[in-house]
C-alpha cells in the first residue's frame, strides 16, 4: 500500500466570526472505512462539505494520490470519483426516487431523441429500483415523490445513490441518523460491503457503537483540529469520549517522527494514550499525526 | 433526514388520492400509470371546472357562446397571455416569479416597432426583423432578470419588480409617451391570417406551448428545473449547475414575452405602452389555478393551459351573458384563492 488516497492539510474555513475548521487534518487510506467523530458543531460536516466540493476551503491542501487537488464545484469531486451523504441536503422531495438518484446525470434516450435531451425514463427507473434492491431499500412505487417515502426510506435513498456512484470515497454524514436498528445494521454492513469493493468510506456518526462496529480506523475533530487518531478495533469508548471532549488530550505536541510509513512496525508498542493504534489491520501505513497538527 | 418535504408534483399519485378530489382518487386506483397520463390532480379537477364553466354557457346561450365564432375569438384573445403564462410556469416551479413579463412585453413591441419602422415596415425582411429584434429584446432583458437572481443572489420578487418598472418606463421614453402604430403589414396580414379556419396566431402559440410543455415533461432541462424549484441545494451538491440553469429559465420567460409583444402588434395593431401592467398578476394567476406551486418543483404546462382559459372563459360567457365584465375580476380573484387553498390543503393532509 502506498501513500493516502486522501488526505487534507491544515484546513481552515471559517463563516462570518466563526471558525468552523481550523487547520484540520484528515487522512484515507485506499479501502479503508474511517469514522470521523466529534462533539456538535466540530466541524465535521464542513470538513466534508469542503472534502466533496460543496464548500472551498480558506486555507489548506487537499491531496489526492499524493496530488494537490482544488475543488471548485460538486462536479470536479464527483469526476475524483467522490460521492457524499450530506447530513441535511440530501434529495429534491418533489422528485421520484429515480430522479433523484440520477440527478446530474440523468440518462437520456437513445439517437436523436437523445441528442434533443429527452429522459430515458424507464432506463432510469429499472436501474435505481435495482440499485436500491440491492442494498435492501424497498420502494412501494417508483412513481411516487420522495416527499412520500419515510425518513428512513429516504436515507436509504441517499445511501445508495452515493454508493452507487462513488468510484473511490463515500462521505456520508449521519447516514443513520433516522433509521431503525434493522435498517441501521443494514447500513452498517453496506459500509463494509462497500469497503470490500474498494471504496473507502468515511462515516460520520455520534453512536460509538456503530463507530466500533465498522471502523478501520477513527479520527477525532474537536473546535476545528484533528486531535486523536484511533485504530478501530480495540480503542475504548472512554477514550473516544475522552479525545471528543478534550478531557484527554493526546497528540498534540507529539513527537512523531516514528516510522509513520512502516507497515511492519508493531504498533502495540505504541502507548495508548497517544491515541494512535496502529496496529489496524487495513491501514499499513498512518502518517504522522501531528507534523500538521499543531502548526 | 431532514429534507424538506412540500409541494406536489405530477409524478405523485398515491397521496392524490387524500385529495377533496374523488374523481382523481377514482382515476388513481387502477394503478399508477392512469393518473400518471391524466396529470396531477389538480389538473383534473381545475379542468373539470373549466368543462363546467364551458358546458353551462354553452347551455344558457347555445346561440351566441358555443358558436366557433364566438369560441375562435376567445381563443385568440388568450393566444398571448398563455405564452406569458408558460414561461410563468418555468419561472414559478424554479420557485421564483416574474412579475416583468408585461413590461417586456412593451418594450420588445416598441423596439421591433422602432427597428421595422427604420426598415421600411413593409418588405417581408422588415417584418421578420421585427420578430427577431422582439424576441432578442425580450431575451436580454430575460437574461438581466436571471443574472440578478442566480449570481446577484437578489429575490426574483424584487428583480423583476426593478426590470417591470424599468422596461415600462424605458418604453414610455423611448415613444415619448404616445403609443405607436404597428406596420399596416404586420397588423392586416399576420394579425389576420388563418391557418385551417384558426388564427395563425393561435397556432403559434399552440405551438410553442406544446414544445415546451413536453421539453418541461420529458427533458433534462425541465427535470432540472422542478429539482432546482424544489431543493436548490440538493440540486447543486447533485451536479445540477443551478446559477446558469436559472438563467436559462428566466431568459426563457423573457424570450417568451418579446414574441407575444410581437404578436400582439399584430393583433392589436399598437404597442399598447399602458395596456399590460396586469399582465404579470394574469399569467401569474393562470400558472398558480393550473395546479402550479408557489413553492416550486411542481407544476406542468397542462395546468397552465387550462389555467389561462378559465378567466378567459368566464370573462367572455358573462359578455354573452350581459353579466357586468368586473364580476369576472371577482370570480377570477376567489378561484384563485380556491386554488391555492387546496394545494395547501392537499400537501398539509400529505405531509402529516
Ligand atoms: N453555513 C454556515 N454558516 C455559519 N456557520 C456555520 C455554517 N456551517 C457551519 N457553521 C458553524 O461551523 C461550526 C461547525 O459546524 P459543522 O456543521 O461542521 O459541525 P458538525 O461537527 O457537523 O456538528 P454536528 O455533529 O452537530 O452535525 C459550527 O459552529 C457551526 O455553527
Ligand atoms: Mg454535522
Amino acid at each position: 500500500m502506498t501513500g493516502p488516497l486522501l488526505e487534507a492539510k491544515g484546513i481552515e474555513k471559517s463563516y462570518g466570526h466563526v471558525d468552523a475548521l481550523r487547520g484540520a487534518d484528515f487522512t484515507l487510506m485506499e479501502g479503508e472505512v474511517v469514522s470521523l467523530i466529534g462533539d456538535n458543531g466540530a466541524g465535521k460536516s464542513t470538513l466534508v462539505k469542503i472534502l466533496s466540493g460543496v464548500e472551498s476551503p480558506d486555507a489548506g491542501q487537499i491531496l489526492i494520490d499524493g496530488d494537490p487537488v482544488r475543488f471548485e464545484s460538486v462536479e470536479q469531486a464527483r469526476v475524483a470519483g467522490i460521492e457524499t451523504v450530506h447530513q441535511d441536503l440530501a434529495l429534491c422531495a418533489d422528485l421520484t426516487p429515480a430522479a433523484n438518484f440520477f440527478l446530474g446525470r440523468e440518462v437520456l434516450r437513445p439517437g436523436l431523441l437523445g441528442r434533443l435531451g429527452f429522459l430515458d425514463h424507464a432506463a432510469m427507473r429499472t436501474r435505481a429500483r435495482q440499485e436500491c434492491e440491492r442494498l435492501g431499500v424497498r420502494l412501494k412505487s417508483d412513481t411516487v415523490s420522495v416527499s412520500t417515502l419515510s425518513g428512513g426510506q429516504r436515507q436509504g435513498v441517499a445511501v445508495a445513490r452515493a454508493v452507487t456512484w462513488a468510484r473511490r470515497v463515500v462521505f456520508m454524514d449521519e447516514p443513520t441518523a433516522a433509521l431503525g436498528v434493522v435498517q441501521t445494521e443494514r447500513v452498517l454492513d453496506l459500509i463494509r460491503s462497500v469497503r470490500d469493493s474498494g471504496v473507502a468510506v468515511v462515516l460520520i456518526t455520534h453512536n460509538m457503537q456503530d463507530v466500533k462496529a465498522v471502523s478501520d480506523r477513527i479520527e477525532v475533530l474537536r473546535l476545528g483540529r484533528r486531535v486523536a487518531r484511533f485504530s478501530g478495533a480495540d480503542v475504548s469508548m472512554e477514550e473516544l469520549v475522552g479525545a471528543m471532549t478534550g478531557a484527554l488530550e493526546q497528540d498534540p505536541a507529539g513527537s512523531d517522527s516514528n516510522g509513520l510509513d512502516d507497515p511492519d512496525r508493531p504498533g502495540t508498542a505504541e502507548p495508548r494514550a497517544s491515541g494512535r493504534d496502529l496496529d489496524a489491520p487495513d491501514t499499513g501505513a498512518l502518517e504522522s499525526l501531528d507534523e500538521e497538527q499543531n502548526r | 433526514m431532514t429534507a424538506p418535504s412540500r409541494s406536489s408534483k405530477s409524478q405523485r399519485t398515491e397521496t392524490e388520492d387524500a385529495g377533496p378530489d374523488g374523481v382523481a382518487a377514482r382515476a388513481g386506483s387502477p394503478g399508477a400509470g392512469l393518473t400518471r397520463r391524466l396529470g396531477s390532480a389538480q389538473e383534473v379537477w381545475i379542468g373539470l371546472v373549466l368543462v363546467a364553466l364551458l358546458v353551462v354557457f354553452s347551455l344558457l346561450e347555445p346561440d351566441s357562446f358555443a358558436t366557433s365564432f364566438n369560441l375562435l375569438n376567445l381563443v385568440a384573445d388568450a393566444a398571448i397571455l398563455l405564452l406569458l403564462a408558460v414561461g410563468m410556469t418555468y419561472v414559478i416551479i424554479t420557485s421564483g416569479i416574474d412579475l416583468s413579463v408585461g413590461g417586456l412585453l412593451v418594450f420588445s413591441g416598441v423596439t421591433a416597432t422602432k427597428v421595422m419602422e427604420a426598415t421600411g415596415a413593409t418588405s417581408t425582411g422588415s417584418l421578420l426583423l421585427g420578430v427577431v429584434v422582439a424576441m432578442l429584446t425580450g431575451l436580454v432583458w430575460g437574461v438581466l432578470n436571471g443574472a440578478l437572481v442566480a449570481y446577484g443572489r437578489i429575490p426574483p420578487l424584487i428583480v423583476t419588480l426593478g426590470t417591470l418598472g424599468m422596461s415600462l418606463g424605458g418604453a414610455l421614453l423611448l415613444t415619448g409617451g404616445v403609443d405607436m402604430r404597428a406596420p399596416g403589414r404586420l397588423n392586416l396580414g399576420l394579425g389576420l391570417d388563418k391557418f385551417v379556419g384558426v388564427p395563425v396566431i393561435v397556432w403559434i402559440s399552440v405551438a410553442v406551448t406544446l414544445v415546451l410543455g413536453v421539453i418541461l415533461a420529458q427533458c433534462r432541462f425541465g427535470r432540472h428545473t422542478y429539482a432546482i424549484g424544489s431543493n436548490s441545494k440538493a440540486a447543486r451538491n447533485s451536479g445540477v449547475l443551478v446559477n446558469k440553469h436559472l438563467v436559462k429559465v428566466y431568459a426563457l420567460a423573457g424570450l417568451l414575452a418579446g414574441l407575444a409583444g410581437y404578436l400582439s402588434l399584430a393583433k392589436y395593431g399598437v404597442t399598447g405602452v399602458s395596456a399590460h401592467s396586469t399582465d404579470n398578476l394574469q399569467a401569474i394567476a393562470a400558472v398558480v389555478i393550473g395546479g402550479t406551486s408557489l413553492f416550486g418543483g411542481a407544476g406542468t404546462v397542462t395546468g397552465t393551459v387550462i389555467g389561462v382559459f378559465i378567466p378567459a372563459v368566464l370573462q367572455n360567457g358573462f359578455q354573452i351573458l350581459g353579466v357586468k365584465p368586473f364580476w369576472q375580476q371577482v370570480v377570477v380573484g376567489a378561484v384563485l384563492i380556491a386554488a391555492v387553498y387546496l394545494d395547501q390543503w392537499r400537501r398539509k393532509a400529505r405531509d402529516n
